[in-house]
C-alpha cells in the first residue's frame, strides 16, 4: 500500500514537472534541443517508473507507531528552529541547544544530555573554528 | 616508463607535509567512521566534503583527504564485523560470516590483524591496477564524442543499482528525481530559468552539497530518532582481542586465497553497477566453491576472513577507475567522490589525465601512502578503534547532524541553505524507508547537466537529428550494455540480493 501511494506521488509529481517543463520561457535564441526536451524525457522516465511502482508494489515498510512519527516530526522541528534561529543566537548557545535535544531524545538522562551537548557545540567551536578557522554563526555574544 | 615517471612525479607531490598530515588524518577518520555503524564510507566522506572545501584546501590535498577516508572506511567495517557480528558498514557484511566465529572462538586479534593484512593487498593490488587501466580507459575515453558521452550517462544510471538491485523502478525513479533536480536552475545553454518559480535562491540551481549531506547524514539521524536505538552496540560485549600476530603459516596458507580475490574485487570494482559489496560477496563465494573442501567456511575459517575484506578493497581501488577515467562512478561511495572533484571545480574524465595531472598522480601516490599508514595504524593500533565501537550512537548522532550543519552553513553562511538540507534529510529518511536507492539521486545532481548538454551537442552538431545518438557502433556497444544491465538485475536481482542480505541488518540504502 506505500508503495502504491508512493507511486502515486510519483505520479504526480512526474505531471507538474512536465507542465512546469511546458511553460518554460523559450529564449528566441535557442540550440537545436531546447531547454524543454531533456526534462520531458526525465519527466516521461519518472512517470514509467511511477506506474511500475503502482503496478508491481513493494511490500509495505514497517512504518513507525504515532509516537515514534511525532519524535521524528519534533526533532525536524528543532533542526529547522536551530537553522532559522542560528545566526540570531550565535552558534555556540543554538547547537548546545539543539545537541542537547537530539541526545536526550536518542534515550540520554537529562543531566546527562546537557553535558553532552554543551561538550559537543564547546568541541565542535574549538576544533572547526579555533584549530581550522572556519567562519561560524556570530551570536549577540560574539560566539 | 612513462607511468612510471608520472608516478614519481605523484609521489614529489604527495610527500608534502601536508598531504602526509591529512593522509594520516583521512585514515583515522575512515578507519573511525568505518567501525562505527550508521556511518560507512559515503556518509563519512559526504560530512567531510563541506568542510574540506569551507577550509579552502587545494584540489590534490582536499582529494587526498577525502580518499584516505574512503579507503580508511573500507578497513574499519571489518571491526565491529569481527568483534560484534554487526557489519560497521556494508561491504564488510561477509566478513561477519567467518570473522564473528573467529573471534568467539578466542581468535579476535588474529581475525583483525589477518583482515588488516588481506585489506592492504587489496588495495594494493587494486591501486597498481589503477595506474595499469585507468590510462588505457582514457584512450578508449578519447574516442567519445558527446553522442557516447550521453550513452555512457545512460549506461551508469541503468547499471548503477546493481546487480543485486531488487527493484530497477525505483532505481529508475530514484535517477529520474536527482537529474530533475539538477535541470532547476538558469539553462546553460539558452540562459532561460527552469523550475525555479521565480525564486532567487534557485536560480544557481540546488546546490549538489547540501543535497549530498542532506540525504546521506541527516537521514540517518532521522533513522536513529525512529528507533530510539541510542545504545552503543557493544555495550554488553566483552570485547577481548587476544593474539594479535597472524603466524606467517596462517598468513601463508592464505596468500592464494587474497591474491585470487585482490583480482576479483578489483575487476568487480571497475565494472559498473558492481561496486564494494558486491566485491566482497563475490569474493567470498567464489572462495568458498575453489577451496572450502572440509566445509570450514562460516565457522571461522581465516581464508573466510581476508577473501571478503581483500575483495572489497580491491573493489574500492576499482571503482576509483571509471570514475578517474570516464567521470562516470559506479558506486554509491566514487559518486560522493565525484561531487568532491565538481566542487572543487575539477572535470573528471580523460582531459583530468592530460590536463591536471599533478592531480591524478599525487591521488594515486597518496593512495599507496594512505595504504601503508592504514596497515600500521589497524594492527597495532586495533585496541583503539574497538573502543571507538563502545560510543554510543546517542552521542554520536547528534555530533554527526551538528557537523553537518556546519559544513553546510561554513559554505554559504545561509540559513536558506540549512532548511534545504533539512528537507534532503526527510526526503532521504522516507525514501530509505521505502528502499528507494540514494545513490542515483545523488548522481543524477552530479551528472545531469553534463548529460543534458551532451545530449544537446550531440544532436545540435547533427542539425537536429535525433538519430545520431545511435549512430556509431560504441554508441550502440554502450547502449546495449545499458539496457543489459538495467534488464539483467530485474532477472536475478531477487535472488542474489537474497543470499547477500542474509546476514545484514537495515542499516541503510546508501550502498557501499
Amino acid at each position: 500500500m506505500s508503495d502504491r501511494i508512493f507511486g502515486l506521488v510519483g505520479l504526480l509529481l512526474s505531471i507538474g514537472y512536465a507542465w512546469a517543463a511546458l511553460a518554460i520561457q523559450e529564449s528566441f535564441l535557442s540550440d537545436a534541443v531546447g531547454p524543454k526536451a531533456f526534462p520531458l524525457i526525465i519527466a516521461t522516465v519518472l512517470g514509467l517508473a511511477s506506474l511500475a511502482i503502482i503496478i508491481r508494489p513493494d511490500a509495505s515498510p514497517e512504518w513507525p507507531s504515532l509516537v515514534r512519527f511525532l519524535e521524528v516530526g519534533a526533532a525536524i522541528l528543532v533542526m529547522v528552529l536551530y537553522a532559522m534561529f542560528l545566526p540570531e543566537l550565535g552558534f555556540v548557545v543554538a547547537t548546545a541547544l539543539a545537541a542537547t535535544y537530539l541526545t536526550w531524545r536518542l534515550g540520554t538522562r537529562p543531566l546527562s544530555s546537557v553535558v553532552s551537548g554543551c561538550l559537543t557545540s564547546a568541541g565542535i567551536y574549538v576544533v572547526f573554528h579555533l584549530v581550522l578557522g572556519l567562519s561560524l554563526a556570530k551570536g549577540p555574544f560574539g560566539f | 616508463m612513462e607511468t612510471l615517471s608520472s608516478l614519481a612525479d605523484g609521489f614529489a607531490i604527495a610527500l608534502t607535509w601536508q598531504n602526509l598530515l591529512l593522509a594520516l588524518l583521512g585514515c583515522f577518520l575512515g578507519t573511525m567512521m568505518g567501525a562505527l555503524p550508521g556511518l560507512g564510507p559515503s556518509n563519512g566522506v559526504a560530512i567531510l566534503i563541506p568542510l574540506a572545501f569551507t577550509l579552502g584546501l587545494g584540489a590534490t590535498p582536499s582529494l587526498i583527504l577525502l580518499t584516505s577516508v574512503y579507503y580508511g572506511a573500507m578497513y574499519g567495517g571489518r571491526i565491529s564485523s569481527i568483534l560484534l557480528n554487526i557489519p560497521g558498514d556494508e561491504p564488510a557484511m561477509m566478513t561477519c560470516l567467518d570473522g564473528y566465529p573467529m573471534a568467539k572462538a578466542g581468535r579476535a586479534g588474529e581475525a583483525l590483524a589477518l583482515s588488516g593484512i588481506a585489506s592492504f593487498v587489496g588495495a594494493f593490488i587494486a591501486t597498481w591496477g589503477l595506474i595499469l587501466l585507468a590510462p588505457q580507459l582514457v584512450k578508449i575515453a578519447l574516442l567519445f564524442g558527446p553522442a557516447e558521452y550521453f550513452a555512457l550517462f545512460t549506461l551508469a544510471f541503468a547499471t548503477l543499482g546493481g546487480v543485486a538491485s531488487t527493484n530497477q523502478a525505483k532505481t529508475a525513479f530514484a535517477a529520474a528525481i536527482g537529474i530533475g533536480l539538477a535541470t532547476v536552475g538558469v539553462d546553460t545553454q539558452t540562459g532561460v530559468p527552469r523550475f525555479t518559480f521565480g525564486e532567487v535562491h534557485l536560480y544557481d540551481g540546488i546546490d549538489f552539497l547540501v543535497a549530498i549531506v542532506g540525504l546521506f547524514a541527516l537521514s540517518e539521524v532521522f533513522l536513529f530518532l525512529e528507533h530510539r536505538h541510542g545504545n552503543s552496540d557493544a555495550s554488553g560485549h566483552k570485547v577481548s582481542i587476544g593474539r594479535l600476530m597472524p603466524s606467517f603459516a596462517l598468513l601463508k596458507y592464505c596468500t592464494p586465497t587474497m591474491l585470487r580475490t585482490s583480482l576479483l574485487g578489483f575487476v568487480a570494482g571497475v565494472l559498473p553497477g558492481a561496486g564494494a559489496s558486491l566485491g566482497s560477496f563475490i569474493s567470498y563465494t567464489m572462495e568458498k566453491r575453489l577451496v572450502d573442501k572440509e566445509g570450514t567456511f562460516g565457522t571461522g575459517d581465516p581464508r573466510g576472513v581476508a577473501a571478503p575484506e581483500a575483495g572489497n578493497n580491491a573493489a574500492a581501488g576499482g571503482a576509483l577507475v571509471p570514475m578517474l577515467a570516464l567521470g562516470v562512478p559506479g558506486s554509491g561511495t566514487t559518486a560522493v567522490l565525484l561531487a568532491v572533484l565538481l566542487a572543487l571545480n575539477i572535470t573528471p574524465g580523460p582531459l583530468l589525465f592530460s590536463q591536471q595531472p599533478d592531480v591524478v598522480w599525487g591521488l594515486i601516490a597518496a593512495l599507496f601512502i594512505a595504504n601503508f599508514m592504514l596497515l600500521a595504524m589497524n594492527i597495532p593500533m586495533i585496541g583503539l578503534f574497538t573502543r571507538v565501537l563502545l560510543i554510543p550512537p546517542r552521542i554520536l548522532m547528534p555530533i554527526v547532524a551538528m557537523v553537518s550543519f556546519v559544513g553546510i552553513y561554513g559554505i554559504s553562511g545561509s540559513s536558506f541553505d540549512l532548511q534545504v538540507m533539512i528537507a534532503f534529510g526527510v526526503l532521504g529518511w522516507i525514501l530509505r524507508k521505502l528502499d528507494v536507492p540514494l545513490v542515483p539521486i545523488i548522481l543524477g545532481t552530479l551528472l545531469g547537466n553534463a548529460m543534458e548538454n551532451n545530449l544537446r551537442r550531440a544532436i545540435t552538431i547533427d542539425n537536429g537529428n535525433w538519430w545520431t545518438l545511435i549512430d556509431s557502433p560504441l554508441a550502440i556497444g554502450l547502449w546495449t550494455l545499458a539496457f543489459i544491465g538495467f534488464v539483467l538485475p530485474i532477472v536475478f536481482g531477487r535472488i542474489l540480493k537474497a543470499r547477500m542480505h542474509m546476514k545484514r541488518d537495515d542499516e541503510s540504502s546508501t550502498v557501499d
